[in-house]
């Protein structure tokens, strides 16, 4: 497979915009690389900037590996990818408000209206609720990859609850910490504003009449994975971090326990997966939620951030109809591309798929975090094999892809520097007409040679995602 | 600010407030055990420890004597002893997790850090590098704890929470070493022995009072003097007055519909103290009047509880 390198072109020459870095690295001594990384480790250890692996002793935490050498992206690059996200996400919200609303793209015969409708992650119970500015995901992690010509492809919007972000702001600050020297030679457009960008946004979509809302963010708890992350917003925002025992709801409105007496909250940046929200609309057995919860706010007296039911736009199933709503809401042709994808519901790409297992990246339609996938041509026989019968019991719960030639890019391994592929998720805020987002996102990279998956909880690393400023 | 995060606060700053003590009284029970003495007389310092804390049943359950080294193990490091320094350490940094965000940077790393540190370290280690250090490195993180807070946090509730957890918590633990070496030391009556002064000296410093009780009485030091110091004094840190005075100060900052009667409590009990007198102290009993004041603060701890800390009802 032919990999496109992020710093050196095919001829073995330093890419223009890695340039500087390269000759950083070149003249700075190996000894000093040395204690900054060992430097870095302390720092996030002590920090805690951890992140809690399920399946793992309940309660431990691990660091997420952070690699020195930055992911850089030319400004020219960057507006592209921009522009082609601002579009998608807009579509995405406008396709939300028209499968909860009047269904015009059904209608209109774009997408089978059984795969939206019959869809786990239709929340049937959000039809006719009018939320604020008509936006659903305010907060949208769109993953982006780079295959082998250079062009970049969009792998999965990710429309619940993207997490991430902390460890773009964490990596900046680290990068800056050790090497202030880099930052003095480029020019690295910010990213430190997301908090306030964030704030901004959540206050914005409050609802009616309120002119000075109070925001928090609902957590899980202290051993969710995302923990960290969790707090690091509510800290850098000023807002509560609130858990699901810290809220109730009276007269369909919702307070938070104070040492006060009852406040009124108006805007939930909210951290927990539908199911769980609110234990007498969704799983009556969840003890992370609010009971009422679903009543307050689908009689607009509080905002939820995202909106309950984007899960079924970022549905791998769905995720093929994603250029045709760009084209049906905007009248304009995707700016990013879309990976071909096999629906294994449908017969012959079915049939397609089992003659190609070996080549093609499997996944469970409602999978996540790297679980539950094939990645064909890195399989032995045997997965190859488990697969096969999964698809064969279960077609409709998987989609298959060709394995992308993931882009790479030196990174600090055990062995010294070496080339690690990696993928980019930056993050897009919405709230009206305003679609935004920092420069970059956060980029992750697996660590294990060859490897093509990145998640965290697959053992992927971070490093720090600079746009080059003209 | 949230209920819940109102208690992480709260207990946070009393475990490692206990920590501290906890550190104290080991300290100077390990080098009152040093001064030449009975066996019997040491093994006794040891038991009133494990009595102080309600442990008796738990600690026998683990060792058939009573000890030095025994006591030092299951106070010190013992991971199922709850009220071990090690599981204080553990608690303080739980209750400092669950609520990071509203604490500083460098509060929480500060919390952080002694308990990935506190982790490392076995009984061992701990005995093979002296446990005067260890109790010395406790003192020192518990010190940092309170340097961050005093340094870095906004004084808002967060702040107050904090504080009263701290003081409320000091006052118990003096009151409880206070109690526990009073009751070793005293029976000499009007005897003087030589190692009287050691003793006394020890228990002075464990609760950083002996250069205070020259500053203060310039004169030799006496039991009723060294309880009137740690009771009644207005200015000493550690006493039981200037800690009941934080209390009612900070609860008046809090105050909300509900904390009117835990205030009156503990404003009572300032009052006390504040124009008790050592004599009248001591003719009842010391360890009578140390074994009311404890149960007064637990009172008030628990009134801080419902008034505050532990969800109010929805109808409120």
């Amino acid at each position: 497979m032919n990999f496109y390198n992020e710093m050196y072109d095919a001829d073995g020459g330093v890419r223009e915009h890695y340039k500087r870095y390269e000759a950083w690295l070149k003249e700075t001594p190996p000894e000093r690389i040395e204690r900054k990384r060992a430097e870095a480790d302390l720092a996030f250890h002590r920090v805690g900037i951890t992140f809690a692996v399920y399946g793992e002793e309940a309660g431990k935490e691990r660091l997420i590996p952070f690699d020195i050498i930055p992911r850089v992206i030319p400004s020219k690059e960057w507006k592209a990818m921009e522009r082609g996200m601002r579009q998608r996400v807009k579509a995405l919200n406008m396709f939300l408000w028209d499968i909860y609303h009047d269904q015009e793209i059904l209608k209109a015969g774009k997408i089978p209206a059984e795969q939206v409708l019959d869809n786990a992650q239709y929340r049937a119970v959000m039809k006719g609720v009018d939320v604020p500015a008509g936006i659903y995901a305010h907060i949208a992690g769109v993953d982006l990859v780079r295959a082998g010509a250079g062009e970049f492809y969009v792998l999965e919007d990710n429309l619940r609850v993207p997490s991430g972000v902390s460890y773009m702001l964490e990596d900046r600050k680290m990068m800056m910490r050790l090497f202030p020297e880099l930052f003095a030679r480029h020019k690295v457009a910010p990213v430190q504003h997301y908090p306030d960008m964030l704030l901004e946004k959540l206050r914005a979509v409050a609802p009616q009449g309120i002119t000075d809302p109070t925001v928090v963010v609902l957590t899980p708890g202290a051993y969710n994975s995302a923990y960290f992350e969790h707090s690091f917003l509510a800290q850098q925002m000023g807002v509560e971090l609130v858990e699901g025992r810290d809220l109730f709801v009276k007269d369909e409105t919702v307070y938070m326990r104070t040492t006060q007496g009852p406040q009124r909250v108006d805007v939930i940046y909210r951290r927990i997966d539908d199911d769980f929200l609110d234990p007498l609309a969704f799983r009556a057995d969840s003890a992370l939620g609010v009971p009422g919860i679903l009543k307050a706010y689908q009689a607009g007296n509080v905002t939820l951030s995202n909106a309950i039911g984007t899960g079924v736009a970022d549905d791998k199933s769905i995720y093929p109809y994603v250029p045709e709503m760009i084209r049906f809401y905007l009248g304009e042709e995707p700016i990013l591309n879309n990976v071909p994808t096999y629906m294994c519901r449908k017969k012959d790409d079915l049939a397609y798929v089992l003659d190609h297992l070996g080549e093609l990246v499997v996944k469970e339609v409602h999978g996540a975090g790297g679980y539950g996938m094939l990645v064909g041509p890195a399989s032995t026989r045997e997965q190859i094999d488990k697969f096969r019968q999964l698809l064969l019991a279960k077609p409709d719960g998987y989609i298959a892809q060709p394995t992308l030639a993931l882009s790479n890019c030196p990174t600090f391994v055990e062995e010294g520097i070496a080339p690690r592929h990696l993928d980019l998720r930056p993050f897009v805020l919405s709230s009206g007409k305003c679609v935004n987002m920092v420069p970059g996102g956060l980029t992750r990279v697996a660590l294990t040679k060859g490897s093509l998956v990145v998640n965290s909880s697959q053992g992927g690393g971070t490093k720090d995602t600079w746009v080059l400023e003209d | 600010m949230l209920s819940r995060t109102a208690d992480h606060l709260f207990w946070m700053s009393r475990y490692i407030e206990r920590a501290e003590n906890l550190a104290r009284l080991l300290d100077v029970t390990w080098q009152m055990s040093l001064v030449p003495q009975s066996e019997e007389a040491a093994n006794q310092s040891w038991a009133a420890i494990i009595a102080l804390n309600s442990l008796e049943e738990a600690y026998a359950a683990k060792y058939d004597t009573v000890n030095g080294e025994n006591v030092l193990r299951f106070m010190v490091s013992d991971h199922d002893n709850f009220s071990s320094i090690y599981s204080c350490l553990r608690m303080a940094r739980e209750n400092a997790h669950a609520v990071r965000g509203t604490l500083t940077t460098e509060m929480w790393e500060t919390m952080n850090s002694t308990w990935l540190e506190a982790r490392e370290k076995s009984f061992e280690q701990i005995v093979n590098a002296g446990v005067g250090d260890f109790f010395e490195w406790v003192k020192l993180r518990s010190s940092l704890s309170r340097g961050t807070t005093l340094g870095t946090l906004l004084q808002d509730e967060a702040f107050h929470f904090i504080r009263l957890g701290t003081l409320l918590e000091r006052a118990d633990n003096t009151a409880r070493i206070l109690d526990v070496k009073y009751h070793v030391l005293r029976p000499h009556g009007e005897e003087e022995e030589a190692t009287d002064f050691y003793q006394w000296g020890a228990l002075l410093r464990s609760v950083s009072a002996f250069e205070v009780y020259r500053k203060v009485y310039r004169d030799v030091i006496t039991p009723e003097r060294v309880a009137e110091l740690l009771i009644l004094n207005s200015d000493m840190p550690r006493s039981l007055r200037f800690c009941l005075n934080g209390v009612v100060k900070n609860l008046e900052l809090l105050s909300n519909n509900h904390s009117g009667e835990t205030l009156r409590q503990a404003g009572q009990l300032y009052s006390q103290l504040r124009y008790g007198r050592i004599e009248d102290i001591l003719k009842d009993g010391l360890h009578e009047w140390l074994t009311d004041f404890m149960d007064r603060i637990y009172l008030i701890g628990n009134g801080i509880s419902k008034d505050f800390l532990v969800p109010m009802d929805e109808a409120a």
